[in-house]
């Protein structure tokens, strides 16, 4: 079972930026345990483009596709067997990350 | 006839537990166990009365059920996954013994209450499919729309799915914090036993007020050491011990003050009031109560008193006040003030409740203590739209009773 773990950082109110050697450290451990599938962390939503080609041609818009105070800031994709597993990693890594965390699994 | 649906009713009440719990670990999913095991009882009532009560109505349930469920699933993985299908097939499992049956109930209930479902869809769940209430029956208990409480637990069994929320025992670390959630809606069902609402079920429904005992006896025996579960099973047998002489033989709720209390259980006073002992020599030695355990006190304070004119208000009213500084909550407030009144006197109670309209003006119970005190200090055309406001509100059959015939006095001895 899969589950995508976003980090969710808020822009009033960010989290502390020396996170990373932290990060690395989790994500040793994750992989070692067999848990770790993908994880990526992302550019400023800034950075960000929507396109929507659902009428007669694709329409570009700058910037993210819902304007908010909290964002993604990154996510991992994690292996697990149920949630209560997820659950416990995911409050190791909102420690480590100093953010917020969701926790969502793939269908 | 008649008593084929009694039995009906009664093998309900004894089985659907057992029945959910069996099938949800045997297939892995609550929603199949839910509807399969409504199936069977909806089947059991067709042909019951025609075939007759079979001899052990739940092994045939749990056998009816198990058909259901199988021939959903078929239907469901028809298109593909054929191995998944002969794995549930044949997935004959015997029976259960008895312990490991307790079992599945309590991991059904650890997995109702999983911390990751909100608390309204958790209580929900439980009394859905630990309790064995109908969605109409939750929907009242919580003065919510039908069709929203059968979305919620449709979406909270759709999460436990998604999510994959296991069903098993928590892990003996994570014990203590799962515990309180589940200690919280057992406390639930058992008030919704103690005080059943709805027109045409009985005023006191035995059955839960038993079956959240029982579950919490469980969970006793599993955790001896935790002064809550002592606290919340004390508080039940408590309470539960007073549950004859709560009612009357014309169906009025008598209130504590009027009640026979030769008619009280002694046994399960005696158990409660160990309990409680036991407790307060843990806070004796610096382990501070929960609210069950306060709650609890209060009731020993009660149980202790022969007579009503014999109950130590001063008491009662200091662990209300303990009460207070653990739960804040406006329903703590207005039971300390009902205490308040025995000891300063209906005026001074009467001033603190009326604090507390805003939050309770939709609460029967609310209106039912200001009725009470208005009729107290004479003020009857008060005390009467108060009554009139508590009876609307009230989902208990023998409340309502109790409520209208003290209104009816009322008008009876002060004509408008």
């Amino acid at each position: 079972m899969q589950y995508l773990v976003s980090v969710i950082d808020d822009k009033s109110n960010p989290g502390s930026t020396d996170r990373q050697p932290a990060i690395s450290v989790f994500n040793e451990r994750l992989i070692e345990d067999g848990y770790w599938v993908f994880a990526g962390g992302l550019a400023d939503t800034d950075a960000a483009t929507v396109v929507d080609n659902r009428g007669e041609q694709a329409v570009l818009t700058d910037g993210p596709f819902l304007e908010s105070k909290e964002y993604l800031a990154g996510f991992w994709i994690w292996e697990a067997p149920d949630l209560d597993v997820v659950l416990k990693l995911a409050a190791e890594a909102s420690k480590v990350c100093d953010r917020k965390i969701e926790v969502r699994p793939f269908q | 006839m008649s008593d084929t649906h009694e039995a009906i009713t009664r093998v309900h009440r004894e089985e659907w537990a057992r029945v959910v719990a069996g099938l949800a670990r045997k297939f892995g999913d609550l929603d199949i166990a839910e509807e399969a095991a409504a199936e069977a009882f909806a089947t059991a009532v067709e042909r019951w009365p025609d075939d007759g009560v079979p001899p052990n109505p739940g092994a045939w349930l749990t056998t009816t059920a198990s058909r259901k469920a199988i021939d959903r699933i078929r239907r469901e993985s028809k298109r593909d996954d054929k191995h998944k299908e002969a794995r549930m097939v044949h997935d004959d499992t015997p029976p259960e013994p008895f312990g490991a049956i307790d079992d599945d109930r309590l991991r059904l209930i650890f997995t109702c209450c999983h911390p990751a479902l909100a608390t309204e869809a958790r209580v929900a769940l439980t009394l859905r499919m630990v309790g064995g209430l109908t969605v109409p029956e939750i929907a009242r208990t919580f003065l919510v729309a039908e069709p929203a409480m059968g979305q919620r637990i449709t979406r909270a069994k759709a999460k436990i799915k998604a999510a994959r929320i296991p069903y098993r025992m928590p892990s003996a670390e994570d014990l203590p914090a799962r515990l309180s959630g589940v200690l919280a809606v057992l406390y639930l069902v058992f008030n919704e036993g103690y005080l059943a609402t709805g027109p045409d079920t009985d005023p006191v429904r035995h059955d839960l007020t038993t079956e959240a005992i029982r579950l919490t006896r469980l969970i006793r025996a599993l955790l001896p050491q935790d002064g809550e579960v002592a606290g919340l099973l004390a508080l039940m047998l408590l309470t539960e011990a007073r549950r004859t002489s709560r009612v009357s033989s014309t169906g009025e709720l008598v209130p504590l003050a009027e009640q026979d209390r030769g008619a009280w259980d002694t046994a399960l006073i005696a158990e409660g009031h160990r309990l409680v002992r036991e407790r307060l020599a843990a806070a004796a030695a610096g382990t501070a109560p929960g609210r069950y355990q306060i709650l609890a006190a209060i009731n020993a304070v009660h149980t202790s008193a022969r007579d009503i004119r014999d109950t130590d208000w001063s008491q009662v009213l200091a662990l209300y006040d303990q009460l207070v500084r653990l739960d804040p909550s406006p329903i703590v407030a207005l039971n300390r003030a009902i205490a308040l009144a025995e000891l300063d006197g209906p005026q001074v109670a009467l001033a603190t409740i009326d604090r507390l309209a805003d939050k309770l003006d939709g609460y029967h119970a609310y209106h039912a203590t200001r009725a009470d005190l208005l009729r107290r200090l004479g003020q009857s055309d008060q005390a009467r739209a108060a009554y009139d406001k508590a009876i609307d509100l009230a989902g208990n059959t023998a409340e309502t009773a109790a409520l209208t015939r003290r209104r009816n006095q009322l008008q009876r001895d002060c004509p408008p």
